[in-house]
């Protein structure tokens, strides 16, 4: 049984090999009844695979995999539990309909932190290690404070379970931060200078965000996946997040998206509020991505200035020393002071530019790419009715055939097979309908958090620019009786 | 625009106390100037009432070299070696808007068309900003003269101002340029003189040492004045953020879209007073560093011209013990030795003069253009925050 997370009927399935595993995207399971479990059933403690698996997840995805030959390997080893709990879409998204929505919107009451990163271990296999609080007075919750350990892969672990959950049904999961190859490897080897300490907290910061984002949204907040995350002391590390990283789950979750391309199927849409949209995001997206690319042009010019700044105020001390007129020594000596504040400022000023900016677009970049793969997701769902009603069609061709040649029992097999494709087709249309009516719940949410992100993001960020420019006016003001006094 | 000059040069007047009068009695601007291509072209106006002079008020056009040429005359004249000589105005230097245009040009395909007319201005302004400087600079140094009690006497000077032909046939020619050339090499020798000399005068022991250590650290400071106020281009990437809010606008819902459109305003208006931070940090700081590290040059000359003199004057004293022990030429010996020591006493009266109201003139300036920037930071800062207030309060209204 293909306990693949896209099939929801699969105790039938027999002959056909799950799209998914063709199109390389696909977590499989050993144990059958997993399948069909639906997350509530699930416990906490099924989740995790066990850490000595050296097989990267993906590498088996791509064979073909008859449901009864032996060789089908577990992905995962003979845990207790499968590493992606499957969910059937059907059972899932009724749960979280709109009113729901709206009652967790009112009672949102979460405050996660993420902070004192430690590093952990030597050299190359070192690791950082953050400690993550839950502050909450939710009711799913065990305790009101709790507060974990855990590592850069525990998120990525985190994303990747989430993403293989409900990215086919149309929500949108916010990824993980970028994994960065240079910027840990100057961690682990231990260089303690400014550009390490940078990368540091720009990764806290990301994994906050991330977090936050993430328990925003009100069926992941519910989902014992993040529960453990959160909550939970010890927590089985996640496999083979060498080869994940967020935009890699992202790639190959999207991958669905080629293969759609590669079909001719050109998706007839019938709904313009899904073009609309697309057409929409296309926009967002390339609008965004040049905004970025401006605000870390600002960051780094800012920096540039605070440095030459700094350098020219260690000049006009020089200058000073070496004045002979007393009272121009002076002045010269407090303005390299004031210079030397004023080169602080403006490197204060380029980190809030970019923690506040810069980091918050770079985020809705990498959101927006997760919401085109959920519209694509939607494609694959239509592409996938179409097949079942193709294949329908087939099956009864070769019903009305077999009638004609009067064979009795192949004629009652082609009979249930017309039953269990008529099935799919119904399933499919059914599939495709909850994932549109999703997107455009997903979207809706999305486009409100997004204008209430900005909307705060900017006010703080002029704001910081209002503190700079007071803390400036109050230096120039303290020099200038200084030069006044030059006589 | 002649602020560095016109108080620095009234306190040189006062200090080495000359007639008031000669103030208004020799007015030199330059109230315009022609850009073409890379020559400038400069209108040098005069107001006199010397009977020197042909005309009371009059006008010639001049370009760079014409400046050159004056400046280098009266540093070879002998008369003038007791005095500091203004330095020569810099040449003008449109390198830097010259570059930015054809980025500029470069860049056109990858704006908006708002973008591109934006920093089309920006262009404009900052060689409009060039050129004002320039010819600043070249009018502070015909000022300087002016009002010197010798230098405005020069015949050179006169011609300078009044000969209505084309000066370069009066200019250098190749011999002579190689002659100036030739002096040049000879000064930085001087360099290794001057540090050498035996200085019995205590003033000027004191100033060899100031100006020497004094001039290597202005040239510092202004080369950081210079890299620190030619990085504050944070108003550049205001403009483009500006430009691509307004991008972003354009496809939003009509909410969010007045939002941005403000953000967009804001971003514009922070860059024009941040542009304007920028260009008088240059004006008042930088200018001023530059200017005075020219200063000091001529300072140290000045010194130079005395320690050679010195030294000429100890080389006469030796002649003239070799021909008193020959008995051969001592008249002319004793004369050649008189006179060096005569030029010598001159020089360092005079020296001791000009050094004096330079220090003086520097320090005025210094005051001057320190709080005048000051008060145009606070400003512009003020400016800021109200604005960013501003669109605070609206943005948080909406």
């Amino acid at each position: 049984v293909c306990a693949c997370v896209r099939e929801s009927v699969c105790e039938r399935e027999r002959e056909s090999v799950c799209e998914c595993v063709r199109e390389g995207v696909l977590f499989l399971s050993q144990s059958p009844e997993a399948a069909c479990l639906s997350a509530e059933d699930i416990s906490p403690s099924s989740n995790g695979p066990r850490d000595d698996d050296p097989d990267d997840l993906f590498a088996e995805a791509t064979e073909e995999v008859s449901l009864d030959s032996p060789e089908r390997q577990p992905i995962l080893s003979d845990g207790p539990s499968p590493a992606i709990t499957p969910v059937t879409p059907v059972m899932i998204s009724p749960r979280v309909d709109d009113e729901d929505e709206e009652e967790n919107r009112d009672t949102f009451d979460i405050q996660i932190s993420v902070s004192d990163p430690e590093k952990v271990g030597d050299g190359m296999n070192a690791y950082m290690v953050y400690k993550v609080t839950t502050k909450t007075s939710l009711s799913i919750f065990s305790r009101d404070e709790v507060c974990v350990k855990r590592r850069f892969s525990d998120f990525l672990g985190l994303y990747s379970k989430l993403a293989s959950k409900y990215m086919h049904m149309g929500y949108i999961v916010p990824p993980a931060p970028e994994k960065s190859i240079v910027g840990m490897t100057k961690v682990k080897v231990g260089k303690e200078d400014l550009s390490s300490v940078e990368f540091v907290e720009k990764r806290r910061s990301a994994l906050e965000r991330y977090l936050l984002r993430t328990v925003k949204h009100p069926a992941l907040l519910k989902d014992p996946d993040v529960l453990q995350f959160l909550e939970s002391s010890e927590l089985p590390r996640a496999v083979s997040t060498q080869a994940l990283s967020g935009a890699g789950i992202l790639r190959m979750v999207n991958k669905a998206a080629d293969a759609v391309n590669k079909m001719t199927i050109k998706m007839n849409e019938s709904d313009a509020w899904f073009e609309e949209k697309q057409q929409q995001f296309e926009n967002l997206d390339v609008q965004l991505r040049k905004l970025h690319a401006s605000v870390e042009s600002l960051v780094c010019h800012r920096k540039e200035l605070s440095v030459n700044t700094a350098s020219f105020a260690k000049s006009a001390a020089m200058l000073g020393n070496s004045e002979d007129h007393t009272a121009l020594s002076r002045a010269l000596s407090q303005l390299a002071e004031v210079e030397e504040k004023i080169d602080q400022l403006h490197q204060d000023q380029s980190y809030a530019d970019f923690y506040l900016i810069s980091e918050l677009l770079g985020d809705y970049v990498r959101l927006i790419t997760a919401v085109k793969g959920v519209f694509d997701q939607r494609m694959k769902a239509w592409a996938k009715w179409q097949d079942a009603q193709v294949m329908l069609q087939r099956k009864r061709e070769a019903e009305a055939k077999l009638q004609y040649a009067n064979k009795p029992d192949k004629l009652q097999q082609a009979t249930d097979e017309i039953r269990e494709w008529e099935g799919k087709v119904q399933q499919g249309e059914r599939d495709f309908e909850q994932i549109s009516k999703n997107i455009r719940r997903e979207v809706g949410r999305f486009e409100k958090d997004r204008v209430k992100d900005f909307r705060v993001v900017i006010i703080k960020y002029l704001e910081s620019l209002v503190h700079t420019q007071q803390q400036l006016i109050k230096y120039w003001e303290a020099f200038l009786p200084e030069a006044k006094a030059i006589a | 625009m002649t602020s560095i000059s016109e108080d620095s040069d009234k306190e040189k007047m006062r200090s080495v106390s000359v007639d008031l009068n000669n103030d208004a009695s020799l007015v030199i601007d330059i109230p315009d100037a022609l850009c073409e291509r890379d020559k400038v072209k400069f209108t040098v106006h005069t107001k006199t009432t010397l009977s020197s002079f042909q005309k009371p008020e009059f006008s010639v056009p001049r370009q760079h070299e014409d400046f050159i040429w004056l400046h280098d005359t009266i540093v070879e004249t002998e008369e003038y070696a007791g005095f500091i000589i203004p330095p020569a105005p810099p040449k003008p230097d449109f390198e830097g808007p010259r570059e930015k245009m054809h980025k500029l040009g470069e860049g056109e395909s990858s704006m908006t068309k708002e973008e591109y007319a934006k920093m089309k201005q920006e262009l404009e302004a900052e060689y409009l900003a060039v050129f004002k400087k320039t010819v600043q600079v070249h009018e502070v140094f015909l000022q300087r003269l002016s009002s010197h009690p010798m230098f405005r006497k020069d015949r050179n000077f006169q011609i300078f101002l009044e000969y209505d032909q084309d000066l370069s046939v009066r200019r250098k020619n190749a011999k002579e340029m190689f002659g100036g050339f030739f002096k040049n090499m000879v000064k930085s020798a001087d360099e290794v003189l001057i540090s050498g000399v035996k200085e019995v005068d205590e003033f000027f022991e004191q100033e060899k040492n100031f100006l020497l250590d004094y001039s290597i650290k202005i040239k510092d400071a202004t080369a950081k004045a210079e890299k620190m106020t030619r990085s504050h281009k944070i108003a550049d990437d205001y403009n483009h953020i500006s430009g691509a809010l307004n991008n972003t606008a354009a496809d939003n819902n009509t909410a969010f879209k007045k939002h941005l459109e403000k953000c967009a305003e804001v971003f514009e208006k922070l860059r024009k007073v941040e542009d304007r931070m920028a260009s008088d940090q240059e004006l008042k700081l930088t200018e001023l560093l530059r200017y005075y590290t020219r200063d000091i040059q001529a300072a140290k000359d000045l010194l130079y011209r005395r320690a050679r003199a010195l030294a000429d004057y100890e080389n006469s004293n030796k002649a003239l013990d070799k021909a008193r022990l020959k008995g051969k030429d001592v008249a002319q010996a004793e004369e050649n030795q008189k006179q060096c020591l005569q030029k010598f006493d001159k020089l360092s009266e005079s020296g001791k003069k000009e050094l004096t109201s330079f220090k003086a003139r520097r320090v005025v300036a210094f005051r001057k253009n320190l709080i005048e920037m000051t008060e145009l930071e606070i400003k512009h800062a003020k400016n800021s925050v109200s604005l960013l207030q501003g669109s605070i309060e609206i943005l948080k209204s909406n």
